[in-house]
């Protein structure tokens, strides 16, 4: 096995990247995803691909649409505001099926907010990251090397389904340094792309490019069509991770940074004989709804843990339907919850039961 | 089992903390254990203190954020007031006696006061009073090998910069002479 070094998330992610074929980035700087586009800024003249710091997020979300169309791997990555000037080209990247790898590191909301670690922007990556009916897949890391597993995830699962695939971080991830082990060159599959719009010399018909169908009944067609990837997406790609939920009476849910914290507290909880599990969420969208059904056969009541006033908590009562009490705790703006908090929650819960 | 360390370092930009508590956590990954290294960022880098958390554990790590700290490299005075009473009873605080001239009143803590920015400049370590900190605290805790330790060191300074492995290894040495 190749060697651990020292990396931060960030830098992880970037080096990830390119390992993975990823040649061309688009961006412009926002903490706290600095590093993550510096480093491509060092690493992309020597390996000969594109580093491009654009005058806005608008320009290079719509670079990366111009190069993922030309068949390449392509990525941007920013922080929450950052995304939000971003959404309009992520939602034509959706409507002309193109993969494509977005990082949103994120920070504190809303507005201009922060630049602490937060988890505020789920709705916005799960339910609305622009107009029109589309999802991304979205995975979340919690940990350094997950940022560059995940990296390959994305773009493979982007390529399979024909769709943009989010790295859903945030700062937490983004500075902090683990020991990661990063992949030996050469591992990389790329999907053949024979939709992409590049030079063939007249051999075949062109390909188009576009998200304009001004005929509604098309439209609907291939929305419609689009859909039905959707569901296999959601059918066959649900992830997470059980952490001691077997025989939990109460399930916490966390993703990312909270569900290190999470961890923590479960294992606090169970040195005091509290019987807690975690289900950490890896992809949010497909969420995990099989995970949480299968745990509310058992379990009395769930918590959702998050760094925002409450997101994904929507999703588990979704995924629970009423049949099991759904708590939430969380803190917001930059604030990290301590595992002392959410002990303290759980303990709340079991006096409650 | 290895007990855990959670560190804290701080002081002012430009002092080296981040750079001691990437020594340390390269030291723990050379043993093998399990670490995490988690800076501040932002304004408060530039000019005001900058911190960092380190652990190191046999378990993996939950939170990279040391809120409670059972050892603190203090070096300026914000850092000292800001971080002194977050140290867990039983825990250790190397103060830069140099640059804070305030002592705790704690005595559920060992407390130690090396003046480290005067060290380093009479011997010609200008710079290293970081190093010379973290060798004191490694006298006192042995968090690792001594081993373990230098192959930390040796990891850290760049390449562009290898003749400063010699001046680091002093300081460290240095560091752990003192009383």
């Amino acid at each position: 096995m190749a060697e651990k070094v020292l990396m931060k998330g960030n830098e992880a992610l970037a080096e990830a990247a390119i390992c993975a074929g990823c040649h061309h980035f688009f961006g412009y700087p926002i903490t706290p995803q600095t590093e993550l586009a510096a480093y491509m800024a060092k690493k992309m003249p020597k390996i000969g691909g594109t580093y491009l710091q654009a005058e806005s997020e608008l320009a290079s979300i719509n670079m990366v649409l111009g190069a993922a169309a030309a068949g390449v791997r392509a990525m941007t990555s920013t922080s929450s505001p950052g995304l939000s000037l971003m959404t309009e080209g992520i939602s034509y990247i959706a409507g002309c099926d193109l993969p494509a790898l977005i990082v949103n590191v994120q920070r504190g909301g809303p507005g201009l907010g922060g630049i602490q670690p937060s988890q505020a922007d789920y709705y916005q990556a799960t339910k609305a990251t622009g107009h029109g009916d589309f999802q991304l897949i979205v995975l979340a890391p919690s940990t350094v090397q997950e940022m560059v597993d995940m990296v390959f995830l994305a773009f493979e699962l982007g390529e399979k389904y024909r769709m943009p695939a989010m790295l859903f971080s945030d700062g937490l991830l983004g500075q902090m340094m683990e020991p990661v082990v990063l992949p030996e060159p050469g591992q990389v599959k790329i999907a053949d792309k024979p939709w992409a719009v590049t030079g063939h010399g007249g051999k075949r018909f062109h390909n188009i490019i576009n998200s304009l169908y001004l005929e509604p009944d098309l439209l609907e067609k291939t929305v419609r069509e689009r859909y039905e990837r959707y569901a296999a997406v959601e059918r066959d790609e649900q992830r997470c991770e059980e952490f001691m939920v077997d025989d939990a009476d109460i399930v916490l849910v966390a993703y990312g940074a909270s569900s290190r914290i999470c961890r923590s507290a479960v294992v606090s909880a169970r040195a005091e004989g509290i019987k807690v599990g975690l289900i950490r969420p890896i992809t949010v969208w497909p969420f995990p709804n099989d995970a949480i059904k299968k745990a509310a056969t058992h379990a009395k009541a769930f918590l959702s843990v998050e760094m925002s006033m409450g997101q994904m908590i929507d999703d588990i009562r979704l995924a629970l339907n009423g049949s099991v009490p759904a708590y939430f705790y969380g803190r917001t703006g930059g604030m990290i919850p301590s595992p002392a908090e959410v002990l303290g929650e759980i303990k709340k819960i079991k006096e409650g039961m | 089992m290895r007990t855990d360390l959670n560190l804290v370092l701080a002081g002012f930009g430009g002092q080296g903390l981040l750079f001691a508590g990437k020594v340390t956590a390269y030291a723990g990954l050379v043993e093998g254990r399990e670490i995490s290294w988690l800076p501040s960022y932002g304004p408060e880098m530039r000019g005001g203190t900058a911190n960092c958390s380190v652990c190191v554990s046999d378990e993996p790590i939950g939170s990279p954020l040391v809120l409670t700290p059972n050892a603190l490299i203090a070096m300026n005075l914000p850092s000292f007031d800001k971080f002194i009473d977050t140290v867990v009873p039983g825990g250790v605080a190397l103060i830069d006696s140099t640059m804070v001239s305030a002592k705790t009143n704690r005595t559920d803590i060992t407390a130690i006061y090396v003046p480290a920015t005067k060290l380093a400049d009479d011997n010609g370590l200008s710079g290293l009073a970081n190093i010379i900190l973290l060798g004191r605290l490694y006298k006192e805790l042995g968090f690792c090998s001594e081993e373990a330790l230098d192959k930390g060191l040796a990891k850290c300074v760049p390449a562009s910069k290898a003749a400063m492995l010699d001046a680091n290894r002093k300081a460290l040495k240095l560091g752990m002479e003192q009383p």
